[in-house]
């Protein structure tokens, strides 16, 4: 396997003077490819914001970032779009679905934002990855009568529409029922093993870490474990 | 940017409530601005054809010659020959100039007249008047006398005579009664009064009267030329450039109506104005309509702009998704107001069928294109920063909420 995200002496801090917190201090971490990683560890011990700065959300205060093979700490706001658009994908605890959207419209967005409009081959390719999750019966419906297992489903569909290369998953499962989210992990644990998606999955639930084959675990802001 | 506007669009039908309002309240503005220019374009197309609609647009008058002097040596004048009673000032060649002012663009009508003084005489009864002798067949070139007849009928011809209603009454006279009238340079002629027009001009009405051309002739010893030519046009505003075209064209001192009526264009700039300003504020309206509720919106949105941003949407992108709502939301409101506008105008009689008493609105004067384009143009503008703010939107802190 070889690297696929590399952070080294990472650091977050938020405010300035006396209101200054720092989040991560100094965290070193890498991923391979093809990685199905748990990233553990208590509430405020810097989880999210790693999560955030590995999706080029938001940058370190200090450090390196690197991710296949560009330095994304220097990078400008439009480039990190278009990267993050084409190798990260994301799924959320609420899987914020946008709610005037059909299940596939909201799958096929990352391609069509990207393309400018909505091809075929999107479509086909959403369709697809909506059959693939057990939905095929709920392609054109509207997201927001989705249950909430259904929305997740849907939300891993969209993360991995643009065959990204690394899927960062924020308590995909913490919303759900234990059946809901041992289907969600089950689909994810396919798409890693059949199309080498990396995957960081951040979350509490130690059912949900052991089903991972690398837990990483942070703590005070650094990996710990 | 096909995909921003269906996003765009999709915002709009996902709210149907908020957009019908919000179209409504832009439809609205349209409609104010439509009728204010209707209002005003016709108030003062009203005014215009009251105050110079029956009157020349560009007149070429007859200058007077200087009366021959005299003049010795050592610069001393030493006699200066009296102003002969027949010799009135003419157009001699207005023959050779009538068809040719025709051809100008814009002229519509060219009626070549010998004014003069006279008195009307009926019985013991003596009447100061000012003679009009016109082209039989162009006595409503320029008054609009057929128009205006009150009795009898407007055609002139050799020992005709029409004057006005007040004339009338105060000489008593009736139509087929013969009538003495003498010019200022004493000729005099018996004619026949055939028509009995009312202008509602009290100066017209109670002292001008008109005669045929030939008639002129005879009364003021003019048996060649004219002593003005009377030029209308299709634009009354176009009569400062025709002028000039026309001075240019046969040298003669073409002079136009705005020449002389300063106060009244003023009045007119005063009642354009005042309707630029509340055109103005309905755009304002608009605008600020449109930002506070797409202002709204970005708020509303944010957690869904936030998505956006994560999944790879530029800043570029959620921009034109708001400002394309904007342009999409003044288009609507712009179509609907404009033609909700037209329909109330419709009511209304034509800009040549104003009457006293009803409101002069003008349906050709809405500025429908300009009212659609002004609002889409203001929408848009006022999309800018919603749009703007939009795009700024922290995906962590909006997709957190």
């Amino acid at each position: 396997m070889t690297a696929l995200v590399q952070v080294s002496d990472l650091v977050k801090t938020f405010g300035t003077g006396e209101a200054a917190t720092r989040v991560l201090r100094g965290l070193r971490l890498t991923l391979e490819t093809g990685e199905m990683a748990a990233l553990l560890g208590p509430s405020g011990s810097g989880k999210s914001t790693l999560l955030t700065i590995l999706g080029t959300l938001m940058k370190p205060t200090s450090g390196r970032h690197v991710m296949l093979g560009l330095d994304l700490v220097a990078a400008e706001d439009a480039a990190l779009t278009e990267f993050r658009n084409r190798h990260i994908g994301f799924v959320f605890q609420f899987h914020n679905l946008l709610p005037d959207f059909t299940a596939l419209e909201n799958v096929i967005f990352p391609t069509a934002v990207r393309e400018g409009r909505e091809t075929a081959a999107a479509r086909a390719r959403g369709r697809d990855l909506l059959v693939r999750m057990g939905l095929a019966d709920r392609v054109d419906f509207p997201s927001a009568k989705l249950s909430g297992g259904q929305k997740q489903r849907v939300a891993v569909a969209r993360a991995l529409m643009n065959r990204p290369e690394l899927v960062l998953a924020d308590e995909p499962t913490g919303n759900l029922d234990r059946t809901s989210a041992m289907q969600v992990m089950d689909l994810i644990a396919e798409i890693n093993r059949d199309e080498g998606t990396t995957f960081l999955i951040s979350t509490h639930d130690e059912k949900i870490a052991s089903l991972c084959r690398r837990q990483i675990v942070v703590g005070d802001g650094m990996v710990t474990g | 940017m096909l995909y921003a506007l269906k996003i765009a669009t999709r915002y709009l039908t996902a709210s149907k409530a908020q957009t019908a309002l919000l179209v409504t309240g832009v439809a609205v503005g349209v409609f104010i601005f439509i009728f204010m220019s209707a209002l005003i374009g016709g108030l003062a197309e009203f005014i215009l054809s009251r105050t110079v609609g029956d009157i020349s647009h560009v007149t070429i008058t007859a200058e007077d010659r200087d009366p021959a002097i005299l003049v010795h040596p050592d610069g001393a004048v030493l006699a200066v020959a009296e102003r002969g009673r027949a010799r009135t000032a003419a157009l001699a060649e207005a023959a050779t100039w009538t068809p040719l002012i025709e051809t100008v663009p814009g002229v519509i009508a060219v009626s070549p007249q010998i004014t003069g003084a006279g008195f009307l005489t009926r019985g013991a009864q003596v009447a100061q008047v000012s003679v009009t002798g016109v082209d039989p067949g162009r006595e409503s070139a320029i008054l609009n006398l057929a128009g205006y007849m009150h009795e009898g009928a407007v055609r002139l011809g050799a020992g005709r005579i029409v004057l006005g209603q007040r004339l009338a009454d105060d000489l008593s006279l009736r139509l087929g009664q013969t009538l003495r009238l003498q010019s200022a340079v004493g000729v005099s002629a018996v004619l026949t009064l055939t028509g009995i027009y009312s202008t509602g001009n009290g100066m017209i009405d109670a002292s001008s009267v008109f005669v045929g051309l030939p008639t002129a002739r005879t009364l003021f010893a003019l048996p060649q030329g004219v002593t003005r030519i009377e030029i209308k046009l299709a634009d009354l505003n176009a009569a400062d450039a025709t002028a000039l075209r026309i001075r240019a064209l046969t040298g003669l001192d073409a002079v136009p109506w705005t020449d002389g009526a300063e106060q009244l264009m003023e009045a007119l700039n005063a009642q354009a104005q005042t309707g630029y300003f509340l055109k103005s504020f309905a755009l304002i309206t608009i605008v600020i309509g449109v930002a506070s509720s797409l202002l709204l919106s970005t708020y509303r949105r944010r957690p869904e702009i936030g998505i956006m941003r994560a999944m790879g949407a530029g800043q570029g992108f959620v921009i034109f998704v708001f400002v394309t709502q904007g342009a999409l939301i003044g288009l609507m409101g712009g179509l609907f107001g404009a033609a909700a506008g037209y329909l109330a105008l419709l009511p209304f009689p034509s800009r040549d069928a104003f009457e006293p008493g009803t409101l002069p609105m003008d349906i050709t004067q809405g500025s429908y294109g300009l009212a659609i384009t002004l609002t889409v143009i203001g929408a848009i503008l006022a999309s800018i920063l919603p749009a703007r703010s939009a795009a700024r939107v922290d995906p962590v802190t909006a997709i957190g909420q």
